[in-house]
């Protein structure tokens, strides 16, 4: 489906985003003037064969021409003879965040109710921003919903793997993963649109609202361009593909021969706070969906109560007592509508909210399990130079001076690789504790919004409630 | 139900406005109700313990008034079905809303059977009512003999006699009326005890979600953590304060609207089955007469003196009947009125508080940011 992003901002002074193949973004002086580097401009080394995220995302089809799925990137491209490797040591975010105070976060995404183009859906987004980042300041951009779970998979391709919390790709079907039956959903019902169409929107808002994510050239690209290629092979692009790599780490570590000592408690206690969070926040969407279901029962109840009271109004032979009788069903066909709407406020709300964070906590449980492998290939760096060193020892005594050299010449290699692989690791380990502390803060915040909003919303539905009762009184005692 | 007399009625000793059943208390699986009564001399109370038993006896001695003229035409005030005590939820239904909370209904219910009792001119003469209110021993536990007056019969032949065509068209309208009427008040109750139940089964989750919230308490000392502990916190006590509502709601809807909705259909059963015994007597009149005309001459006296008995029967019970007719109906139209005030006054109450209890909530978070 087709979503319109409108982005408002100032009119800045930036060229047109020039993008070529060769780079994973806009080249440096296009987008960020404001950093003395340009982070993506070299990010196109390939990936290591044995990386799996590259089995997962990338073994079908093509690449859409303008932004290529690039391989995953390391975070630091070992590139033999270069001294200055440090592109994309943790002093360039670094200095991305510190960025921040410059430009004040302020954008806001909508995203409206699909139209249908052709054989697909689009939805309209419109965004409003004033935040220099962005070219224009309002607006819309019409996106299919293919196109966002490609954005999805191109950013999890690029940062969960060295530490980011990648916000989960809306749910292609929306039941979420904490299985609870909600029965075969009709595409084209009224609520499986409004269901999708907030979902996007909240998918595109926590997106943004991410000081990393927000800089990305395929998320800008995302909001402000008005053609997007075609994303191919959405079943690798869903969330059950990011999933599955997700999941493949997870398998990767639990094979780990080397048993990761982790001598850092914070992790050690943050996985198990992760691990309590996640069983509780299921628990809680169990709750909510119930408490919706029974919210629509009421409602149908409601319903028939008030046709019974119609029938019963027109049988009554006293005018009064069917006059009130009758207003009696009016009434409670809107206390009908006021359960519908509180059903939807206890859905949109509150089992959105949990069905998100549970999904979030995967993508967190994904970076804690990325960080588990960085350290295992960092280990198995080690290993090897270990290995070669020993290699080296040997081959002192015997005279092939040609292979001695090889090894020696190979040592270089490993220890540049050994470094890096400790660099890394310390990296994502940093980027991780960043993270979780953002994800913390937001959580609050997010919780908070909601239920302000909630509590608005029942405060509303009482005084609606007020309204109707003293309405009806007097009808009651006009009864004789 | 003749005419109400407010606080007395010459045959009893005591008042009849104002008689009460306090307390029900449980022996196993038997039930016994507390009925407080004030003395007409305004002297005290008659505090006296019975049975559901020992209300099918009074029940009976009512029915069983075969001297009483056009006594079938008397529409008896209903006496509430059995309540089982640890029944299942199913065998619950079928008392509907008496059979809901913690037998305050039932008992309002039962409360209510002994006021139309006490208050009915025909009925409160019978001594039976004098000693189920007034004597410290139980009544009489004897089965009473087995009369017409029970549930209509489910013979077919009976069935076909509810449809017979009446000679009166003021009665043939009423039992048109009644039958409408009948159904129509019965599915109002049905529905609006789906209505309740449902109210109640909302009230249970927000526990459930209340309770779940609170042990997401977090320990640590971080300030995220506890600001989210916080939010936990507070949110199960918003949801607490929406489950108290919800059983406000539910119990408003019982006590005052659902209870109206459950005496009228009971009643408008009453009534139904004093139309049909009306009616049965009808048609042994009708068939008296045919007999009478049809006699042998040997017969013919003995069967016209049976045809005029029947006749001052049916008359007897016509008379009977139009008034009560017609005291139903004000009676009806007050019960629901009644309901109806109380129910909107109620809802309107809670409504209020809950508005000012979530609008406090509302400032409390507002207040977080």
């Amino acid at each position: 489906s087709n979503v319109s992003l409108c982005v408002q901002s100032e009119p800045a002074s930036l060229p047109a985003v020039d993008i070529s193949t060769k780079t994973n973004g806009p080249k440096q002086d296009s987008l960020f003037d404001e950093d003395t580097e340009d982070l993506f401009a070299e990010a196109t080394e390939e990936v290591s064969l044995d990386s799996p995220e590259r089995d997962v995302l990338l073994s079908e089809g093509p690449s859409p021409a303008i932004t290529p799925i690039t391989p995953p990137i390391s975070v630091i491209t070992p590139r033999i003879g270069h001294a200055h490797d440090d592109m994309f040591t943790h002093s360039s975010f670094d200095e991305i965040e510190e960025e921040e105070g410059g430009d004040s976060f302020d954008i806001h995404i909508s995203v409206s109710d699909p139209e249908k183009v052709g054989e697909s859906w689009n939805n309209l987004e419109r965004s409003g921003t004033s935040m220099s980042l962005f070219r224009q300041k309002d607006f819309s951009v019409k996106r299919r919903f293919s196109d966002f779970l490609g954005l999805h998979s191109k950013l999890a391709s690029k940062y969960l793997h060295i530490g980011y919390i990648v916000p989960p790709a809306p749910e292609k079907s929306i039941v979420g993963m904490t299985k609870v039956k909600v029965g075969k959903e009709d595409q084209s019902s009224n609520e499986f649109v409004e269901k999708r169409r907030s979902a996007l929107e909240r998918y595109l808002m926590r997106t943004v609202k991410h000081p990393i994510l927000l800089k990305d050239p395929d998320v800008l690209q995302f909001l402000e361009s008005s053609e997007l290629p075609r994303a191919v092979n959405t079943q690798a692009l869903s969330s059950a593909g990011i999933l599955r790599m997700v999941n493949k780490a997870a398998d990767a570590v639990n094979k780990m021969t080397i048993k990761m000592n982790e001598s850092d408690a914070w992790f050690e206690e943050k996985q198990q706070h992760f691990e309590n969070l996640d069983a509780q926040l299921r628990k809680l969407h169990a709750s909510v969906e119930s408490l919706v279901c029974h919210r629509k029962e009421l409602s149908v109840n409601t319903a028939q109560f008030a046709k019974s009271a119609a029938m019963l109004g027109n049988s009554e032979d006293h005018t009064a007592l069917s006059r009130a009788l009758s207003q009696l069903a009016e009434v409670e066909e809107k206390i009908d509508q006021l359960h519908q709407d509180q059903a939807n406020a206890d859905f949109y709300l509150f089992s959105e909210l949990l069905g998100d964070y549970v999904r979030l906590i995967t993508a967190v449980k994904g970076v804690f399990d990325q960080r588990m492998k960085t350290w295992q290939k960092w280990q198995d760096s080690q290993m090897l130079l270990q290995k070669k060193r020993e290699a080296e020892a040997k081959l002192q005594f015997a005279n092939k001076p040609d292979k001695l050299q090889q090894t020696k010449d190979e040592i270089k290699e490993l220890e540049g690789k050994v470094q890096q692989g400790e660099r890394d690791f310390e990296q994502i380990s940093k980027t991780i504790r960043k993270e979780v502390s953002r994800f913390e803060r937001e959580r609050v915040k997010d919780f908070k919004m909601i239920i302000v909003k909630y509590l608005e919303s029942l405060v509303q539905t009482q005084q609606q409630l007020i309204k109707y009762w003293e309405a009806f009184l007097p009808e009651a005692k006009a009864i004789s | 139900m003749m005419e109400e007399v407010k606080g007395a009625s010459s045959f009893l000793s005591v008042q009849v406005h104002n008689i009460k059943v306090t307390e029900v208390l449980q022996d196993g699986d038997s039930l016994t109700f507390i009925i407080v009564s004030q003395k007409m001399s305004g002297t005290g109370e008659f505090h006296v313990d019975r049975t559901y038993e020992d209300f099918e006896w009074l029940q009976q001695h009512l029915f069983s008034q075969e001297d009483v003229p056009g006594i079938q035409g008397v529409i008896f005030p209903p006496l509430p079905a059995r309540l089982q005590v640890n029944a299942s939820s199913k065998t619950l239904r079928h008392l509907g809303f008496l059979g809901l909370g913690e037998w305050q209904p039932y008992c309002k219910a039962l409360e209510t059977f002994l006021r139309q009792v006490a208050a009915h001119s025909i009925l409160s003469k019978n001594r039976a009512v004098e000693i189920f209110l007034t004597s410290s021993d139980p009544p009489g536990r004897q089965k009473v003999k087995k009369n017409i007056f029970n549930r209509l019969s489910q013979a077919v032949e009976e069935m076909r006699k509810e449809g017979h065509k009446d000679v009166d068209d003021f009665f043939q309208t009423k039992r048109d009326h009644n039958f409408l009427l009948t159904g129509y008040t019965k599915m109002a109750a049905e529905k609006f005890l789906d209505v309740v139940l449902t109210e109640q089964k909302i009230a249970v989750a927000c526990g459930h979600f209340s309770t779940a919230l609170h042990l997401c308490m977090e320990q640590g000392e971080n300030p995220e953590k506890q600001d989210f502990s916080q939010v936990c916190v507070k949110l199960s006590e918003v949801f607490n304060s929406i489950k108290k509502s919800m059983t406000s709601t539910a119990m408003n809807d019982m006590n005052t609207l659902g209870l109206g909705l459950d005496l009228e259909t009971r009643y408008q059963e009453a009534e139904k089955e004093m139309l049909f015994r009306r009616t049965c007597k009808l048609v042994e009149l009708q068939n008296a007469t045919k007999n009478a005309e049809k006699a042998k001459p040997v017969k013919k006296a003995v069967m016209e003196e049976a045809k005029k008995a029947t006749e001052t029967e049916f008359r007897q019970i016509c008379e009977v009947a139009k008034k009560e007719i017609i005291q139903l109906e004000s009676k009806h139209v007050e019960t629901l009125q009644q309901a109806l005030v109380q129910w909107c006054e109620k809802q309107l109450l809670t409504a209020k508080e809950s508005a000012e209890v979530y609008s406090q909530h509302l400032q409390t978070f507002k207040r977080m940011q």
